[in-house]
């Protein structure tokens, strides 16, 4: 970062902010961590355990697929999104009111509540009165999200693909807009071409907001409850149950409150670690290539 | 973008090192145009199904959806948006949702402009601790904290308020927010500040009548953004309410009854939570394209 002044009173500026976040992050934190290690039966009868939840749910093996299951969604959605992001945002229209029109109707998915996405997909997958369940069974292809598993699971990344491409593609099309004209009339003088000046002009000018797109797609990923919840269910079995939904479930269905405590530090702790191993290599890269700050 | 066979210079090294004459290249160029043209709006079409299809369900009477298949409307009915206005339990949900969500959005931005500050003109102890950890909230699933949300704001007796969910969701605004207004306002020149103290101005002063109007956009993109993740946030805003803050998404949940679910009405609820969407992106699609990636290029 370029020349910031030192000053400590900066504090009182973060202040107000860390008041509020301490109140909503860390109280709701301690919570969790006393929980973790009690066994709470009521209101005034608790037990002290030790790490024994933590024990328990590292060797539940349900939660050991749900997990597995999350990592196999987040990287697949991520294969997905991100060059089809990319692509969208060369092909979107530069200027004009075709560059408004094209933008609001890409930010769409983006700005329906979690469970009208989920609803709205459920809709539309249906076999009698859904489009697309309707027009898949006039193909003559047999498909049946309630029943198999395979057809779940294509129609959740389906779904996401719908839902969070278009986060993606704005934030690289801002990205792409960002770059200077002059740069590709020098690549024009050079004769590039389209792939080189991709390859040399808009990647590196884009490596930024795709950090801020991979992060963001990386951690909702993570969190992603309420569509599955409404279209699947997480069925059918337990085929497209993501961690959130195990968590909520054993939280407030089973009101287990020990495990579900300790399943949340120890998934805390993993979202923390892969964000954190994410965040250090993507920044490390960006010093390697730029070692004076700034591209 | 590609203008320089407009431009003299260009064109004559272009004809003298190329092989292809400008006519060519412009036809060339001109057809690619429509390739990626024929792309985008394939995609849009796309896209653009599965809300069509909600939207043409919304217009239909529950006897018509579950009949025969049809691509259209054939009796266009507007029942279900009537039923949608006309019951106070259907649109308080939309008043609940906003309410919170523009509370949400007034508390994020005013304490988050002056914390965006402080990380991108001065270096403090912890600073970089701080900004990590701000970050690590914005990975914490909302799933972690429910139990806990739900335990505090009852014991503090906010419970089914809307100043609950707005302090909620200030979990992941707060730390979205400073991430995103440090950005633009890194690309603020520092020497813009000193002119304007030397000039006499206070901080205060010189904060909100020469700072925030020089990052307008990037406020503006903030605020889409901790729109748009208040808005379609539902876990935590139903964990923390029960009947008098519940948002929208919730009420929806009321068409599945024991006679099976009101498809219309459904679907009717689903168009309408799109549109304060649309009407926020429309503002600020101006200062979109402009660039989130504004400050850090």
């Amino acid at each position: 970062m370029n020349n910031k002044v030192r000053n400590n009173r900066a504090w009182l500026l973060v202040l107000p902010m860390l008041v509020l976040v301490a109140f909503s992050a860390i109280i709701p934190l301690m919570t969790v961590v006393n929980y973790s290690v009690q066994d709470v039966l009521g209101p005034n009868a608790r037990f002290f355990t030790g790490t024994e939840w933590f024990q328990t749910m590292l060797n539940d093996s349900a939660l050991r697929a749900a997990f597995i299951r999350q990592i196999i969604f987040s990287l697949t959605i991520l294969a997905i999104q991100v060059p089809l992001g990319i692509a969208i945002a060369l092909i979107m229209p530069k200027r004009g009111w075709q560059a408004s029109a094209v933008l609001i109707l890409i930010t769409l998915p983006l700005l329906i509540p979690w469970n009208v996405v989920g609803s709205i997909w459920q809709i539309f997958t249906r076999g009698d009165i859904g489009l697309m369940g309707w027009g898949l069974r006039e193909l003559g292809i047999n498909y049946n999200i309630t029943r198999n598993a395979g057809d779940a699971w294509a129609t959740i990344i389906l779904m996401d693909v719908w839902h969070w491409t278009p986060l993606v593609a704005m934030l690289c099309y801002s990205g792409l807009r960002s770059i200077p004209e002059a740069y590709y009339q020098a690549a024009r003088i050079d004769r590039a071409s389209k792939w080189a000046v991709f390859r040399y002009i808009q990647l590196p000018k884009l490596t930024n907001v795709l950090v801020i797109a991979v992060l963001l797609r990386f951690m909702h990923s993570f969190m992603i409850y309420a569509e599955p919840f409404v279209l699947t269910g997480g069925g059918p079995g337990s085929s497209t149950t993501f961690l959130s939904q195990s968590l909520a479930t054993m939280a407030i269905g089973q009101q287990d409150l020990g495990p579900s405590a300790a399943f949340s530090i120890i998934y805390f702790l993993v979202i923390l670690l892969v964000s954190w191993v994410f965040y250090t290599t993507i920044m490390h890269m960006q010093k390697d290539k730029n070692p004076h700050g700034g591209a | 973008m590609y203008r320089l066979e407009n431009t003299q210079q260009g064109e004559k090294y272009n004809t003298i090192f190329s092989r292809t004459t400008p006519a060519q290249r412009r036809k060339r160029n001109a057809r690619s145009r429509l390739r990626s043209r024929l792309l985008l709006g394939l995609y849009l079409f796309l896209m653009i199904l599965p809300i069509y299809w909600l939207i043409n369900m919304s217009l239909q009477t529950n006897s018509e959806i579950l009949g025969s298949m049809t691509l259209w409307p054939q009796n266009i009915t507007f029942d279900n948006y009537i039923r949608i206005f006309t019951n106070s339990s259907w649109y308080m949900g939309y008043v609940n949702s906003m309410l919170y969500v523009a509370m949400n959005m007034l508390i994020t931005i005013c304490v988050a402009l002056p914390a965006a500050y402080a990380f991108s003109r001065y270096t403090f102890i912890g600073d970089k601790h701080l900004f990590f950890w701000l970050l690590t909230n914005l990975m914490a699933p909302p799933a972690v904290f429910l139990l806990p949300y739900f335990q505090l704001y009852y014991s503090v007796g906010l419970f089914d308020t809307h100043i609950a969910v707005a302090l909620a969701h200030c979990l992941f605004n707060i730390p979205l927010a400073i991430w995103i207004l440090e950005g633009f306002m890194s690309s603020v020149p520092k020497e813009i500040d000193e002119t304007a103290y030397i000039d006499g101005y206070s901080f205060p002063k010189f904060f909100v009548k020469i700072f925030i109007p020089m990052i307008r956009s990037g406020i503006g993109v903030t605020l889409f953004f901790l729109f748009m993740f208040s808005w379609v946030e539902l876990l935590l805003a139903r964990t923390l309410t029960a009947t008098d803050a519940q948002p929208i998404g919730m009420i929806m949940t009321r068409t599945s009854t024991a006679s099976g679910i009101d498809w219309g009405t459904l679907a009717a609820a689903g168009v309408l939570t799109i549109i304060p969407g649309i009407l926020v992106v429309y503002f600020v699609r101006n200062h979109i394209a402009k660039g989130f990636a504004l400050g850090r290029t």
